[in-house]
Formats: structure tokens, C-alpha cells, sequence
């Protein structure tokens, strides 16, 4: 037995990934499948599921009702395509936004003496020691009416003696961007700094000896060699942002519900376990589409490898 | 247009070191490389060769002193309003760009049009033996592929003054034999200004109109390759360019460039040219090259002869090299092997008497220092 072992590369194989196979087919592949069933059914009275065939789930999502207005027999409810839209473009939103507040940061620690460097990664990294839900709280400190960023503006109008009403902003759609934003930042800093510190120095100088100034020099150069990490950590930051609801519930509270929010109320308050399912499915098949399309155009981060 | 394609006036070049200090990668160098010239810079890592290519390409501004080009003092000209083009030692081709669009990367920033860049590259890989090459990437090129694109790349600009830092380091040796003719070849065929870095002598040698030989962030000697080899000004040059004995000894007298030196071990005067700063009372160092020796059974000249014992030999085909003990010095001898033989006899054994002969005008007095 274990001489074939020994001898046999597909076996020594099976056996190296059988671990992460029953944990993948006992958490993912088998839950996946139930939750495809249950999405399939009905809620029953007491919030149970009754197994039936329906695609009646879907159809709700895409918003086709039939108890209209109107009193038509069928019109368009766009209650959730309008939570799909705002998650779809929320998460599009935070993607740019980190890129454009990750990208320059990187490009400073990748650049910074290496001793200077260490430390700058090591507070990139401190704030997610801390738990994800405790650095929201954080947040809603800051923003409250009452918080601290209202404080401090009131303190400084009383200086100058303005009048001062408190800003709102907690409980808005860009209270919630700026706490997606914050958490995910990390994620696309690190890979961003790992594709441009691998970039030579005596390619730009290269570039410079050809006659590019700095600017031509980053575009025609720093920046599609960093593309990589400009990748992996749209990736990184893309379908977490699509799916959390911690964020949205606690920053935006019942004003800017995201699919995440719509999932976790179906299952916990409205107790319909088959709408949960099937909102949960449509949000996988959003992200894998649209992570399919970017990946088809940008590749997975992995195409240029340093010589 | 100046004489000089380079010229470098008593430039100096300090860097900080990490204990707070400071160290001199280029101390006190003044160097003028004339136009269509090829010339090296030649010493072990850590001389100041690679620091004073880098101050004329402009990635490094000297601390003292000042760069010229074209007659036109640098300052703090930055590297892309420098009328001189690199080849780097790692060759720093971009990798996500093809053959074409790396050579073609240069004229781009000129804001040459497309059919002229078109033609122009063209032109460039020929010149290397490249053409057909344009829609490759650089990954997939041999390591001596690539050398030839970034000197495309570098050629293409048609500059007049071309920097070349070890851009044969990364080649195997019978490549790099085959790379440096062409190198030649290319520079005479361009007839620009080639300002070379190099760590081997023999490539500085076989190349170069002229060299610099550097040490500590000094220029020790510059010459041609004939004088280099034939004259060096030092102890440091004569030891650092091929092979050479060396006696050490004080100055008696000095006459019309000969000198006579006492050497303690022979207990007799030694006579030889006399470098330019040496003179009477000096401690000094003979420098005698191992081909120039000449042996025989009986003393050929009344003076300079010195009996030894062969303590080794080694047969290696055009030479036999031999070690002479001589009153406790070991001298290396070549002897060229003129004559084929087969006859044990026609070579020098181990144990047997022989007579050196120092022929003075091939015996260098130098100093020390």
C-alpha cells in the first residue's frame, strides 16, 4: 500500500488534496446544492420549507408581479432589481474608489527606503487585528449626529462664531461607501505594493534614458506592470463588497439595504429560507459574471511575470 | 562641437553611508573621452566605473565637480534631456512590451511619426541581426537575444555618446568572445562615441581605443591598451592588467629614464625604465611581465642576470609556465614553446639550475603606491 504510494504521482496526488476536497464538498458543493433546492420551494404558514418545484422565487427577484396597482395581470415591482442595481453599483463604486485611494499609497511604500517600508506595510496591516464589526462601530462613532466629526465642526464654528447644524451622515448611502472603502483598502494595497515593488529600478531608469519624463514614465511603464496587483485586488475587494451586509446594516441602517441585507432578512426576520436561497443564487451569479468578464479582459493578475 | 563627447572635471561623488557617514564612490576623476572614441573603464566592483557612467547617463548627480557632454556642462540635467542613450547590465527591457515596441519606445518620446519609427526600428534590428524579431516578447528570448534588442533600443536614438555598463556580464564566455567583435564592429560602423564599463580586462583589451584603469574611486592610469599593458604607471596597474612579478627594492641612481634599483634579496641592482614620479631614495617595485623574462643555461648580459632553481612547471600547449625560485622570490617565467619536441630534454625539469635574464627595457621601475 504504501509502496504504491511511493510509486504512483496520481494517488500521492488525490491524497495531498483530499483534505480540502471533503471540507470543500461537505461546506460548498453540498450546501450549494441545497440551497439550490430550497430556492426552488415554498415558505409554509410557520416559516418552514415545503419542497415543491417553482421558479416563483426568481420571478419575484425580477421583480414580475402579478398582484398589481392597477389591477393589470402582470406588471414590473422593481423593489428588488433596485437593491441588485444599488449593490451592483456600490460595489463598483467602492472598487474605483480603492483603487484610486490604494494605488498612490503603494506606489509611496513601494518607493520608500526598505527599512521606512516594513513599517509602512505594518500599519497597512494593524487596523485588521482589530474585528471587522468593532472598526464599523468605529465608524458610527465618528458619523453619528452626535459624533465626533460633528463635535469637532461644531467646536470650530462656536470659535468663529458661526451657527452650526450637525451634518447627517450616518445612515446615508455615502456613510456606507466610506465604511466599504475603509475595510477593504488593506486588500488592494497589499497586492498593488507586492506587482510594484517587484518592478526594477533600472527600468525606470531605462525609461528615462529614452527620453520619458516621470509622467510618460508611469503610464507607459510603472503602470502596466502594475496592472497585476491592480487585478488581484479589484477581485479581492469587488465580491466581498457585493456580498457583505455588515456594513450596509449598521452605517446605512434601513436606508441603504444591499442584497447582503435582503439575504440575511429573509433568512433571520421574514423567515422565507426559499427567497433567501434564491437572492443568495442570483448574487452568486452576478459576481461570477461579472468576475468572468473581468477576468476575461484583465486576466487573473498573474500574466506578467518579472524577469 | 567640442573635442570631448564626455568630459569629466574633477567630479566627485559621496554617498551616505547608513552609520551617518560618508563614503566616496568617485573621488577627485577627470576624464575626456574624445568623439568616435572607444573607451573603458576598467576595475574590480567598487572602483567608481559603474558611479561615473551613471553621472554622464544622469541618474546620479556628482557632489563636486561637473559633467560635460558635447562641450555642454550637465548640472542636474535629468537623464531624459541627456543626449546619450544606455545599455544596462540586466539589459532592462520592458516585459510587457514586444521587441518592437521597446525600440520603438524611445523614438515615441521624441514624437517621431509612425512610418518614420517604423523605418527606423527596422534600421536598429538589423543593425543587431535582429530583424524578425519585432513581435516577440522579451521573456521569450535567449539572454544574448535580449543584450542585441536593448542595444537596438539604445542605437535607434542614433545618440552620439552610447553607455554600456557590463552588457556582457550575463553571457557565457564563448558568446561574449563572439559579442565584443561585434560590439566593436557596430561602433566603428556608427562611428560614434562608445564609453564602456567593464570588470574584464581582457574584453577592456581586445576592445578599446582607450582605457581607464580605476581603483577606489580613482583613475590610476589611462592609455591605450598597448600602453596600459606595456607601461603601467603603478604598481596597482601592472599587478591588476595581466600577470607580473614584482621586487621590491630602494632607488640608486637615476639616469636619461633608467633607473638602477637595489634589491635586498639578490643583493644586487636591478636596472629597469623608471616611471614618471620616481626618483633617487625611493622605495620602489620592479615589475618584470612572465613572457618577458628570458632563461637560459649561462648569463646573456653582465647585468640583470640572476641564477634560480625551477621550483615547478606546468606544460600548457603554446607555453610552458614556469615557477623559479630566486634567493627566496618565486618568479614566474613563460617560456613560449618555439620548437616542437618530443625530447624530455628541450624542456626545463624541476630542480634544475637556470639564468634569468631582466632585459632592462622590459623591466618596469614603478612605485609603490
Amino acid at each position: 500500500m504504501l509502496k504504491r504510494l511511493r510509486e504512483n504521482k496520481s494517488s500521492q496526488g488525490t491524497l495531498l488534496i483530499s483534505p480540502t476536497l471533503v471540507f470543500m464538498v461537505g461546506l460548498l458543493i453540498i450546501p450549494l446544492i441545497l440551497t439550490l433546492i430550497i430556492s426552488f420551494g415554498k415558505r409554509s404558514p410557520d416559516g418552514n420549507v415545503i419542497y415543491t418545484f417553482g421558479l416563483h422565487n426568481y420571478i419575484r427577484i425580477l421583480g414580475i408581479s402579478t398582484d398589481c396597482p392597477g389591477g393589470q395581470a402582470v406588471c414590473f415591482d422593481p423593489l428588488y432589481a433596485n437593491i441588485l442595481w444599488r449593490s451592483l453599483s456600490l460595489a463598483f463604486n467602492s472598487t474605483v474608489l480603492v483603487i484610486s485611494l490604494a494605488y498612490p499609497l503603494a506606489y509611496f511604500i513601494a518607493r520608500a527606503h526598505p527599512i521606512k517600508r516594513n513599517t509602512f506595510l505594518f500599519m497597512v496591516l494593524v487596523p485588521l487585528w482589530t474585528n471587522f464589526v468593532i472598526r464599523v462601530y468605529a465608524w458610527m462613532m465618528l458619523l453619528r449626529t452626535q459624533g465626533v466629526i460633528n463635535s469637532v465642526l461644531g467646536w470650530l464654528a462656536g470659535l468663529v462664531g458661526l451657527p452650526f447644524t450637525p451634518l447627517e451622515m450616518l445612515y446615508t448611502p455615502g456613510a456606507v461607501l466610506v465604511g466599504m472603502v475603509y475595510e477593504f483598502l488593506p486588500f488592494m494595497i497589499l497586492p498593488i505594493f507586492t506587482s510594484l515593488e517587484k518592478i526594477d529600478n533600472s527600468l525606470y531608469e531605462a525609461a528615462a534614458d529614452l527620453g520619458a519624463n516621470p509622467i510618460r514614465t508611469f503610464f507607459r511603464v510603472t503602470l502596466p506592470l502594475s496592472m497585476p496587483g491592480v487585478v488581484a485586488g479589484t477581485i479581492l475587494v469587488f465580491i466581498p463588497v457585493m456580498g457583505t451586509f455588515i456594513v450596509s446594516d449598521l452605517l446605512g441602517g434601513k436606508q441603504v439595504i444591499l442584497i447582503g441585507n435582503l439575504i440575511q432578512r429573509q433568512f433571520l426576520d421574514a423567515r422565507d429560507p426559499t427567497f433567501g436561497s434564491a437572492a443568495s443564487l442570483i448574487l452568486m451569479a452576478m459576481t461570477l459574471i461579472v468576475t468572468f468578464f473581468y477576468t476575461r479582459k484583465f486576466g487573473f493578475g498573474e500574466e506578467i511575470v518579472a524577469a | 562641437m567640442s573635442e570631448f563627447a564626455v568630459e569629466l572635471r574633477d567630479v566627485v561623488k559621496r554617498f551616505p553611508t547608513p552609520e551617518g557617514g560618508e563614503v566616496f564612490a568617485v573621488n577627485h576623476v577627470t576624464m575626456q573621452i574624445k568623439n568616435g572614441e572607444f573607451f573603458s573603464m576598467l576595475g574590480s566592483s567598487g572602483c567608481g566605473k559603474t558611479t561615473s557612467l551613471r553621472m554622464v547617463a544622469g541618474f546620479e548627480w556628482p557632489t563636486e565637480g561637473e559633467v560635460y557632454i558635447e562641450g555642454v556642462p550637465q548640472g542636474h540635467t535629468p537623464p531624459f534631456k541627456r543626449p546619450v542613450n544606455t545599455v544596462f547590465q540586466n539589459y532592462a527591457l520592458f516585459q510587457h512590451m514586444t521587441v518592437y515596441q521597446n525600440v520603438a519606445f524611445g523614438l515615441e518620446m521624441e514624437g517621431a511619426g509612425k512610418q518614420e519609427i517604423a523605418r527606423r526600428v527596422g534600421h536598429a534590428l538589423e543593425m543587431v541581426q535582429m530583424t524578425g524579431m519585432e513581435r516577440r516578447y522579451p521573456r521569450q528570448m535567449s539572454g544574448g537575444q535580449q543584450q542585441r534588442i536593448a542595444l537596438a533600443r539604445a542605437i535607434v536614438k542614433t545618440p552620439n555618446v552610447l553607455l554600456l555598463d557590463e552588457p556582457l556580464g550575463a553571457l557565457d564566455l564563448k558568446l561574449r568572445k563572439e559579442m565584443q567583435l561585434e560590439l566593436k564592429a557596430l561602433q566603428q560602423k556608427l562611428g560614434i562615441t562608445f564609453v564602456y564599463v567593464t570588470h574584464d580586462q581582457e574584453e577592456a583589451l581586445t576592445m578599446s581605443d582607450r582605457i581607464a584603469v580605476m581603483s577606489q574611486g580613482k583613475v590610476m592610469q589611462m592609455g591605450t591598451p598597448v600602453e596600459i599593458y606595456e607601461r603601467p604607471n603603478c604598481k596597482f596597474v601592472a599587478d591588476f592588467i595581466g600577470t607580473s612579478n614584482f621586487m621590491e627594492g630602494r632607488v640608486k641612481s637615476l639616469e636619461s629614464g633608467r633607473a638602477s634599483v637595489f634589491v635586498p634579496p639578490l643583493n644586487a641592482e636591478v636596472t629597469g625604465f623608471a616611471a614618471e614620479n620616481v626618483s633617487v631614495g625611493d622605495e620602489v617595485a620592479i615589475s618584470i611581465r612572465p613572457e618577458k623574462i628570458r632563461l637560459a643555461d649561462k648569463p646573456a648580459l653582465t647585468q640583470n642576470c640572476f641564477e634560480g632553481t625551477v621550483v615547478n612547471t606546468s606544460y600548457i600547449g603554446s607555453d610552458t609556465r614556469l615557477h623559479v625560485d630566486l634567493n627566496g622570490m618565486t618568479m614566474k617565467v613563460w617560456e613560449q614553446n618555439k620548437i616542437s619536441s618530443l625530447d624530455p630534454a628541450a624542456y626545463y625539469t624541476v630542480g634544475q639550475k637556470v639564468w634569468l635574464t631582466l632585459f632592462p627595457e622590459n623591466t618596469l621601475v614603478l612605485p609603490k603606491e
